[in-house]
């Protein structure tokens, strides 16, 4: 059993923050992992992704194929887009509705939105809204891997929370429990 | 005790370095190699490790500890290479006491570069081993056999890896450390005094070492042959995969193609079993991240009838790094791709920071060149190559580390006016500040802009090696006070600072301004830390 997904976002949104939490419990869990990451110049900024690879079996290519990818998780609905020639039919698009403008040209979002809800698989919220009527200002990252979680399904929403529980447990425990609502929030949007 | 951790390949580098008993980690910042110096500081305390000036005083002081009979790693990015070169070459030539590992991380594809050159060009040329990982526990268990291969060979060992393993994360079993050597200097001067006759001897020496060195690549552990099942037939295709095009070969399940693949990760290049493969093949094709060094080397091993394929025949593109999918291709596998290229898609280029300082130094200098036809702003390597982009499009080069200032005194010395330079402070120190003396010894027509955000910005906040001490080294270069003038870039300073650059440009001679305000990402990670 395999699962490679591509996260996706801008320079500074927290996508490699998802790619720790599901890297650890990938890692507790005894499945393979390679997990590419973005670092150096497009941080400023920039649209950052990374290809996470989990498997029960051997993993060869940091980079997953075009047409293999089974799921896209991205902090932005243009950056989800970005990576459409990357996905089989099967996959799944969950991505924040709420576009981070910071180019003269980006698209109309009407336009936008439009070709995302097109595709047939696909969860879309305003994470960062959803963040902040829940008082979660930091945690709007989680609310989508909870979103997410479902359909990451060589790993459990259970499995993922108890990463959640680890790799927060050094700032607290009333971050550990903000990023548990943050996730169980996101989990019940997409039931 | 065995453990399994989760590391990026530079961790892999770095964790398998310091079991193998290193002494010193010399390096100067740069992606994609940052991340190992980062995490033998962070995580090895009896490792002698403070970042160097560049990358040659980092290579020279990494050769001294291997004099004193330690084992030291140096590490830098592709083109660190270059800067570092001199004593590159000549540390094959004095050859090593204790062992040396050079590491060089290429970036094909150009991710944060400015040329896609490929280090193992170095080894072959410095005539030394070369070795090149394809997984993360490949990085790791290579360290100490490099180590070994080093200190067994008297010779520098030069570890090439790429972007996408350096910057990727998978799990790797890690073992018991080794302690470092005991010191123990050399006593034979003739080997590293190299006046021609004893640099006559030693080369003959390095000449004479080669065919061991073969024999350690063709006896390898690194170097494999995957063969499909026996067939008895001669297969149509072979292929020949270097260090993580390996990766890319195997996820395109070759056996099932009934390819065998011979998997390259020691160099000098294993010959007999390029020759083996090539008996049981119609023809090879060469997947190699980078330039095609072991395509045009296989060319003249096998002889030109025999059919290769690679980056030179336009079966894997000329450039560029390699991807699953382009080598697939090149192995006729069919892709399935349900969908193409989304149309609301614009491209994301990185930008300066809100609130850099870098924004107000461009914002001034627009103002001002402005009022001068010929003005042209030299640039140089770091974040503030950003202000090549809008909305500021303010410089008009950046080609290497230090170039601003040299490039500024030779378009001056033609008779340019105003040529101006823009220099970040660590990479001032890197390689302007010689360039700077050349200026002033030459009494050239240039106004330099130091922009010092008191950090190594671009690589993500390490030390800069000049803090403090840039007016000092104007001056010791022979500047006159009065024409190093200090700043603070913010948008409330627009007039003074706009004034000031008046100035020194009617200046005729060298003049440097130096803007000074620490960069927006190390003040917020130190406002986050003190909470």
């Amino acid at each position: 059993m395999k699962k490679d997904i591509i996260l996706a976002g801008v320079g500074g949104q927290g996508i490699l923050t998802i790619a720790t939490i599901i890297g650890d419990a990938a890692t507790a869990a005894g499945l393979n992992l390679k997990q590419a990451e973005v670092h150096g110049m497009s941080q400023r900024g920039g649209d950052v992704q990374s290809n996470l690879r989990l498997s029960t079996e051997l993993i060869h290519s940091d980079l997953i194929k075009q047409g293999a990818t089974d799921l896209i998780i991205s902090m932005e609905p243009m950056e989800a887009l970005r990576y459409i020639p990357y996905i089989n039919k099967e996959a799944w698009v969950i991505t924040s509705s709420h576009p981070f403008k910071n180019i003269p040209n980006y698209p109309e979002e009407e336009a936008l939105m439009k070709e995302l809800e097109n595709l047939p698989h696909v969860a879309a919220l305003p994470i960062e809204d959803v963040a902040k009527e829940n008082n979660l200002p930091k945690s709007a990252n989680v609310i989508l891997l909870g979103m997410a979680a479902r359909y990451i399904d060589i790993l459990s929403p259970e499995q993922l929370r108890e990463s959640i529980t680890r790799v927060f447990a050094s700032k607290g425990d009333k971050v550990v429990e903000a990023n548990l609502k943050a996730f169980d929030l996101g989990l019940e949007a997409v039931k | 005790m065995i453990t399994r951790k989760l590391l990026l390949g530079d961790e892999a580098i770095a964790l398998g370095a310091i079991h193998a008993g290193i002494s010193g980690v010399y390096a100067y910042p740069g992606t994609p190699s940052t991340e190992i110096t980062e995490y033998i500081q962070a995580h090895a305390p009896e490792v002698r490790s403070r970042w160097c000036t560049n990358e040659k005083t980092a290579m020279e002081a990494a050769l001294g500890m291997a004099y004193a009979g330690k084992r030291a790693l140096v590490c830098m990015k592709h083109v660190g290479m270059n800067v570092a070169a001199d004593a590159f070459v000549n540390s094959a030539i004095t050859g090593v006491n204790g062992g040396l590992v050079v590491l060089a991380a290429d970036d094909p594809s150009m991710h944060s570069s400015q040329n896609e050159q490929d280090s193992r060009f170095y080894g072959k040329f410095a005539m030394i081993p070369i070795l090149e990982p394809s997984t993360q526990q490949e990085a790791y268990d290579m360290m100490p056999y490099a180590y070994a291969l080093s200190e067994e060979t008297k010779l520098p060992v030069l570890m090439r890896v790429v972007t996408r393993l350096a910057h990727s994360r998978a799990g790797v079993t890690v073992r018991e450390p080794r302690p470092q050597n005991v010191l123990h200097p050399e006593t034979d001067r003739t080997h590293w005094v190299l006046l021609p006759a004893n640099a006559r001897r030693q080369y003959a020496s390095l000449v004479g070492k080669q065919d061991s060195l073969l024999a350690s690549s063709e006896a390898s552990p690194y170097n494999s042959c995957k063969r499909p099942a026996a067939t008895g037939n001669v297969a149509p295709l072979g292929v020949i995969a270097c260090g993580i095009a390996y990766n890319y070969v195997m996820e395109n399940c070759p056996q099932e193609l009934g390819i065998p693949v011979l998997k390259v990760s020691q160099y000098p290049l294993p010959e007999a079993a390029i020759k083996a493969l090539a008996n049981e093949c119609e023809a090879l094709l060469i997947a190699e991240d980078g330039q095609p060094l072991v395509e045009e080397q296989v060319k003249s091993l096998l002889g030109a009838d025999y059919p290769i394929k690679g980056r030179l025949t336009g079966d894997l593109p000329r450039m560029g790094e390699l991807t699953p999918d382009c080598v697939g291709k090149a192995l006729g596998v069919t892709i399935e791709q349900p969908y193409v290229q989304a149309q609301n898609v614009m491209p994301r280029p990185p930008a300066l920071c809100q609130g850099c300082g870098h924004r107000d130094v461009y914002d001034a200098l627009n103002k001002v060149a402005a009022e001068y036809e010929g003005a042209r702003i030299f640039g140089d390597i770091g974040c503030y190559t950003l202000g090549a982009l809008p909305p500021f499009r303010a410089i008009d080069s950046c080609v290497d580390m230090g170039a601003s200032i040299t490039m500024a005194k030779g378009a001056a010395d033609a008779g340019l006016f105003p040529a101006i330079a823009v220099i970040g402070d660590s990479t001032f120190t890197h390689s302007g500040m010689t360039g700077l003396l050349d200026a002033i010894n030459d009494g050239s027509n240039i106004t330099v802009i130091i922009s010092d955000n008191l950090t190594t910005a671009m690589t993500g906040g390490q030390d800069s090696a000049g803090t403090n001490k840039f007016e000092a080294i104007c001056l010791g270069l022979g500047l006159a006070p009065e024409h190093v003038r200090v700043v603070v870039p913010l948008p409330k300073n627009m007039e003074e600072i706009t004034r000031i650059i008046r100035e020194e440009i009617e200046y005729p001679g060298v003049s440097v301004i130096i803007p000074r305000r620490e960069c927006m990402q190390t003040l917020q990670r130190k406002l986050r830390n003190k909470k």
